[in-house]
């Protein structure tokens, strides 16, 4: 695909002191990024670092507010992800989206398919094409079935068999390997490779420094909107970037209380569901912090969601303080002392257009009933008490939640559950998405609630969370856990290492 | 690991079979035939007498086309109520045509109703794909008013057969070959149809957006334009079925077409479009119009008496979209089995 | 009061309990606008339409309207939890039925009233399983029992219509309370709003309706029991349709399989004029009376002034959009204010 008059030794893509405001919020200020034609680059930055904003402006779903946008050396103004696509730039998205009930050829040509005469969609050269797409990326896929129950990887190669179709030059990959396999990742990289060496600019967006340091050869760090820095990997080392992406010591982020560790409250045995996780044991002890480490798609959330019972399980069984928690009964899970801060806060943890106040008081509004009925008073009265405890920042009770910031939702979905009183509370990625300041004040109550006797189990994808937070770190990995370590032993190396292997020695 | 190996590239002739009888649109093709035998069987005239035959393939052809139209709203995730109502409108504006403008060419009037209807359809797609407000909601209020319009623009009055044109009227009862004019109109309408959904590249995209609306805008697919297109293609062929309408019976009151969109939607479900969109044929609903009449016509001859016409619609129904859903299940249940 | 963050005794925090003073509150929101509405219909028409203000009118009119306000009441928390029911007519013409057969066959009155409701019970019933246990869409399989019930209804009795219902029931049904012009039947009404209201509004089960139509699968997540509310919800719906079928059965004195043909349309339209958002989460039930009784007063008025009940169908068609259309722009207003995470659309 050409260009009309690229200036000669342009990165093929860049962005120039790039500024991005939501309302109040200010995603992105003086954000830059080069791309250079035949390299892939990552892109690393901390959740909230301004990344997905950076990716959505690449593509054209935003418009940045100020700032430079070259392709090529010319500059560009995309009001619409045709006018990307139509530019050359193909972004994979974590969660590619296809048309289920269509074929896989048909989702890769849809809008562009060859024709015949009168408009005729051909589709043997449809079928043909995608066929010589799947062979150039050395991969098998049958081109006529539906998209829908096709794995997340083979998704993935679809979208970009796309992008290879639209002859794009830039491609942007958002955390691609989330939910992929070990063998999966090498396919995708060998994918990546080939694609590079055609010439093409990748950007490679990833937390796993293993990966970005296997495939990438430049690296730029971003951190609360700003771009820090850009190095070739060859001259930096993780800890470096690691650093630039936080700007600190990273010990001093987690303060890890001393805690009384006492008997067994959460026993999970046994717990088996095909296809997700198989044969799942573990216990969690009144003021312990177990966290349950590992790969993104590992796992992990579909097991708390099992123990809690929002998704079912075919064999094992959950107990609390002895008593057997009934599968597929959230309600019964709540009244036994279970509480989970789910891991999409804005789809399973609130209601977003509901108020602080309804969404404070959900969990417990039977309790606040009296003969039976519910009044406003009480309810506010119960959400300010708790919304106070966990300084949630808002102005007042009836505030949508869908207008507070990341840091305060996640507050407001804590003092929910907080509020139920329970022994054992799970939460799935405590952090995600949430400005340091308050990261450090979710540390610091998950700590203070352990030393107040709680049983927490906490999953988290970020490694230093897991390695500052964890009394005992059991690791998943494809569904079944292989790794248990002690606070003592758990370090990143260990810990990773479990994360992405079959079956550990501990 | 996931992959598939892609199937050797099979004999054309040899998947096209398969999927052939596989299809929805087989079975209740299937189903069409043997209640046409079984009925037969009891009674011999109602396919072999010249009147059975011809009403037969005559009469579900006005349901046909409002199918069609329908059809193709449903596989872009919506749905359209008020197409009862354009029917009945554009029926009496045949009638008024022929009255108020005598010697109009017959042509004309066909045109009109066409024209007319796909008026009507734009109101209801503008509102849909503009304001996104949910088709169910709007249709329901066009529903209504174009009904009203209708009454009171009727007032008392009646279109006669006596008010149409020999020629027109002829048309509802001639046939050519064996087929009725009619059904040869609505045939054709569904070839196009059919051919259009299949193999233009609008088609496919109508499919895309019913299958999956957010990767639609995504990809950057012209959302708009085609929602709005599908509804003034259901509101226009709902006219065409209007005149139609006016052929076959000759006697139009304002109450023409009342109940037809539950039965289009109905004779949709029946011939396998999903109803949350991106699948299903346009085919498959006109089997599904010809299926639900034909069931009525023989429901009385097999014993059953045609108070019962109904429920039998009712249970239809229910049973398609049960079928579907434990179908899907079924599907998806062994296409991650394939993939583990 | 210990602050679980810094550990002390924090001073709790300032938070107002409303973010908009109370006469925002009342008079902008979407109820408000269908007061608004209905104060000013029923002012012009007293003031244009003779005989508009007089008793009688009021009698019938409230008389006409009770099967709708009936069956607007379980209706709004079923779109509240952004499901629909198209099939209650046809449940209001199958207990019609039920209860003219049984009676004409020597059942009393009041057991054949009984089984009537027990037939809208579990024609709900049967709705809710299809929809809650086995996960179909309702639109669907409210078409399909739309036309399953009704068929029933009319296949029991055919063309024929049972008329022999006692005086003392027939004249029940039309009476009105003391001296007034207000019919009995409101007081069965006004006791089912009084009910609804208070489940709706100011019990944990309407608080769990209303965040299942905002985000079921965070209602799931907090413990709320999504199913069986829905379950619920449909056997209520069936229920009290069969309860608007014996009104009108005893109303007109007669039992007919297509009685009441149609009335879901306006039952719809009424519960969405009434400020309940068709995507769910958000309504209440005292504007959802305003909207029937806005129909209901619009068709009297106009219909006293001589105009035919085609226009107020117009009238009605043209409102229910109006009405939807600003539900939509609000919901683009809302949009634009929440946090991102979702992406603008440019496109």
């Amino acid at each position: 695909m050409t260009t009309t008059a690229s200036t000669p030794g342009a990165p093929a893509l860049e962005l120039r002191e790039i500024s991005k405001a939501f309302g109040a919020v200010v995603a992105l200020s003086d954000a830059s990024l080069a791309l250079e034609r035949g390299s892939i680059h990552a892109l690393v930055g901390e959740n909230g670092a301004g990344k997905s904003t950076i990716v959505k402006i690449i593509a054209g779903l935003y418009q940045r507010d100020t700032g430079d946008f070259r392709l090529d050396g010319q500059s560009v103004d995309f009001t619409s992800t045709a006018q990307s696509k139509a530019a050359g730039i193909a972004v994979i998205y974590q969660e590619p989206t296809l048309f289920p009930d269509l074929s896989v050829t048909e989702n890769i040509f849809m809008g562009r398919q060859p024709t015949l005469s009168l408009g005729r969609i051909d589709r043997r050269l449809m079928r043909e094409q995608a066929l010589g797409l799947f062979a150039r990326l050395g991969v098998r896929i049958d081109p006529d079935r539906p998209t829908q129950g096709l794995s997340i990887a083979d998704q993935q190669i679809i979208e970009i068999a796309k992008a290879i179709s639209l002859d794009a030059t830039v491609l942007v990959m958002d955390e691609p390997t989330a939910a992929l396999s070990g063998v999966e990742v090498d396919r995708l990289f060998q994918v990546a490779r080939s694609l590079r060496d055609e010439g093409r600019a990748l950007l490679f967006i990833s937390h796993r420094f293993d990966e970005v340091f296997d495939l990438c050869d430049t690296v730029t760090v971003m951190r609360d909107g700003q771009y820090i820095d850009t190095s070739a990997i060859a001259d930096t080392t993780v800890d470096e970037i690691v650093r630039r992406m936080v700007g600190r010591d990273v010990t001093t982020l987690f303060p890890k209380e001393e805690a009384v560790i006492g008997a067994e409250v959460l026993r999970v045995e046994g717990l088996t569901e095909a296809g997700v996780f198989h044969d799942v044991s573990f216990s969690v002890r009144s003021g312990e912090i177990v966290a349950l480490a590992g790969l993104v798609g590992a796992g992990r959330s579909e097991i708390a969601r099992a123990v809690f019972g929002v998704d079912p399980y075919s064999a094992g069984s959950v107990t609390v303080g002895g008593a057997r928690v009934p599968k597929r009964s959230p309600a019964a899970a709540m009244r036994l002392g279970l509480a989970l801060v789910p891991e999409d806060r804005r789809k399973q943890g609130l209601v977003l257009e509901s108020s602080v106040s309804r969404n404070t008081t959900m969990a417990i509004r039977r309790s606040l009933t009296r003969f039976g009925l519910l009044f406003s008073p009480a309810e506010n009265r119960a959400a300010r008490e708790w919304a106070s405890r966990l300084e949630v920042k808002a102005s007042a009770l009836d505030t949508e939640v869908g207008t507070l910031s990341g840091g305060n939702q996640q507050k407001v979905v804590l003092a929910k559950w907080l509020a139920t009183n329970p022994r054992v509370l799970i939460v799935d990625e405590p952090t995600r998405g949430i400005d340091v300041g308050t990261k450090a004040e979710v540390h610091r109550l998950l700590s203070r609630l352990a030393g107040q006797g709680m049983a927490i189990l906490m999953i988290s994808s970020e490694l230093p969370e897991v390695l500052g937070m964890a009394d005992r770190v059991i690791v998943v990995h494809e569904g079944r856990i292989t790794a248990e370590i002690d606070r003592a032993d758990a370090t990143a190396e260990s810990v990773m290492f479990a994360a992405t292997h079959q079956e550990v020695v501990a | 690991m996931s992959t598939v190996t892609a199937p050797p590239a099979p004999s054309r002739l040899g998947s096209a079979l398969g999927s052939f009888v596989k299809a929805r649109e087989t079975g209740i093709l299937l189903a069409l035939v043997l209640i046409v035998v079984v009925t037969t069987a009891k009674n011999p005239n109602f396919l072999f007498s010249n009147d059975g035959f011809r009403d037969l393939l005559l009469t579900p052809s006005i349901l046909l086309l409002v199918a069609v139209g329908q059809a193709i709203v449903i596989i872009t995730r919506n749905v359209d109520l008020s197409v009862g109502s354009v029917l009945g409108l554009t029926a009496y504006l045949t009638g008024r045509l022929f009255i108020d403008i005598p010697g109009i060419p017959i042509i004309v009037v066909f045109f009109a109703g066409l024209v007319f209807g796909g008026l009507l359809g734009l109101i209801n797609g503008a509102l849909v794909a503009f304001a996104k407000v949910p088709a169910l909601v709007i249709t329901l209020g066009t529903l209504y008013a174009y009904r009203g319009i209708n009454v009171l623009w009727t007032g008392s009055d009646r279109i006669n057969a006596s008010d149409m044109p020999k020629p027109f009227l002829g048309l509802g009862t001639q046939s050519i070959l064996f087929i009725p004019v009619l059904t040869l109109i609505a045939v054709v309408v569904l070839i196009a149809a059919g051919w259009y959904m299949r193999t233009q590249r609008g088609g496919r995209e109508l499919y895309a957006i019913g299958s999956d609306p957010d990767a639609a805008n995504l990809y950057g697919l012209s959302v708009t334009r085609r929602v709005l297109v599908a509804f003034v293609v259901s509101g226009a062929l709902a006219g065409l079925a209007g005149v139609l309408y006016a052929a076959r019976y000759g006697t139009v009151n304002s109450q023409a077409g009342s109940g037809f969109e539950l039965e289009a939607v109905g004779a949709a479900v029946i011939g396998g479009v999903a109803i949350f969109g991106g699948s299903g044929t346009v085919w498959g609903a006109a089997i599904g119009a010809y299926l639900l009449f034909t069931i009525n016509r023989a429901l009385p001859i097999l014993g059953v008496q045609d108070f019962w016409q109904r429920a039998v619609v009712g249970v239809l129904i229910i049973g398609a979209i049960v079928l579907d859903r434990l179908l899907a299940r079924r599907q998806s249940r062994k296409l991650v089995e394939a993939r583990d | 009061m210990t602050d679980l963050i810094s550990g002390g005794t924090a001073t709790p925090r300032v938070y107002k309990d409303y973010s908009r003073p109370l006469w925002q509150r009342i008079l902008l929101t979407r109820e408000g606008a269908v007061y608004a509405a209905l104060v000013l219909v029923i002012v012009v028409a007293s003031l244009s339409v003779r005989n508009f203000g007089s008793p009688i009118t009021m009698t019938y009119l409230l008389l006409d309207v009770t099967p709708i306000l009936l069956i607007a009441l379980p209706m709004t928390l079923v779109i509240i939890t952004g499901e629909i029911d198209l099939s209650v007519a046809s449940v209001v013409g199958l207990s019609s039925v039920v209860l003219g057969t049984l009676h004409q066959g020597g059942m009393p009155i009041e057991a054949a009233a009984a089984a009537a409701l027990v037939a809208g019970a579990v024609a709900g019933a049967f709705n809710g399983f299809l929809i809650t246990i086995v996960g179909l869409p309702s639109l669907a399989v409210t078409i399909g029992t739309l036309a399953l019930y009704r068929g029933l209804a009319v296949g029991l009795l055919g063309t024929t219509a049972v008329t022999d219902f006692t005086e003392f029931w027939t004249d029940l049904a039309k009476s009105k309370i003391g001296g007034t012009a207000v019919p009995t039947v409101m007081v069965l009404f006004v006791l089912l709003l009084v009910v609804f209201a208070i489940v709706l509004h100011f019990t944990p089960f309407g608080r769990g309706v209303f965040a299942i139509g905002l985000s079921s699968e965070a209602a799931r997540f907090s413990g709320v029991h999504v199913e069986r509310t829905k379950f619920i919800l449909f056997v209520l719906t069936g229920t009290v349709s069969a309860l608007a079928g014996i009104y009108y059965t005893l109303r007109f004195g007669s039992a007919r399989g297509d009685n009441a043909t149609g009335l879901e349309l306006s039952v719809i339209a009424a519960v969405l004029l009434g400020g309940v958002s068709i995507f769910g989460g958000r309504g209440a039930l005292h504007g959802v009376i305003a909207g029937v009784l806005l129909i209901g007063v619009l068709g009297s008025a106009l219909r006293l002034a001589n105009v035919t009940s085609d226009v107020i169908n117009i009238i009605t068609g043209v409102l229910l959009v109006a009405s939807v259309v600003s539900t939509s722009v609000l919901n683009w207003v809302r949009a634009k204010r929440t946090r991102p995470g979702e992406p603008r659309k440019t496109a």
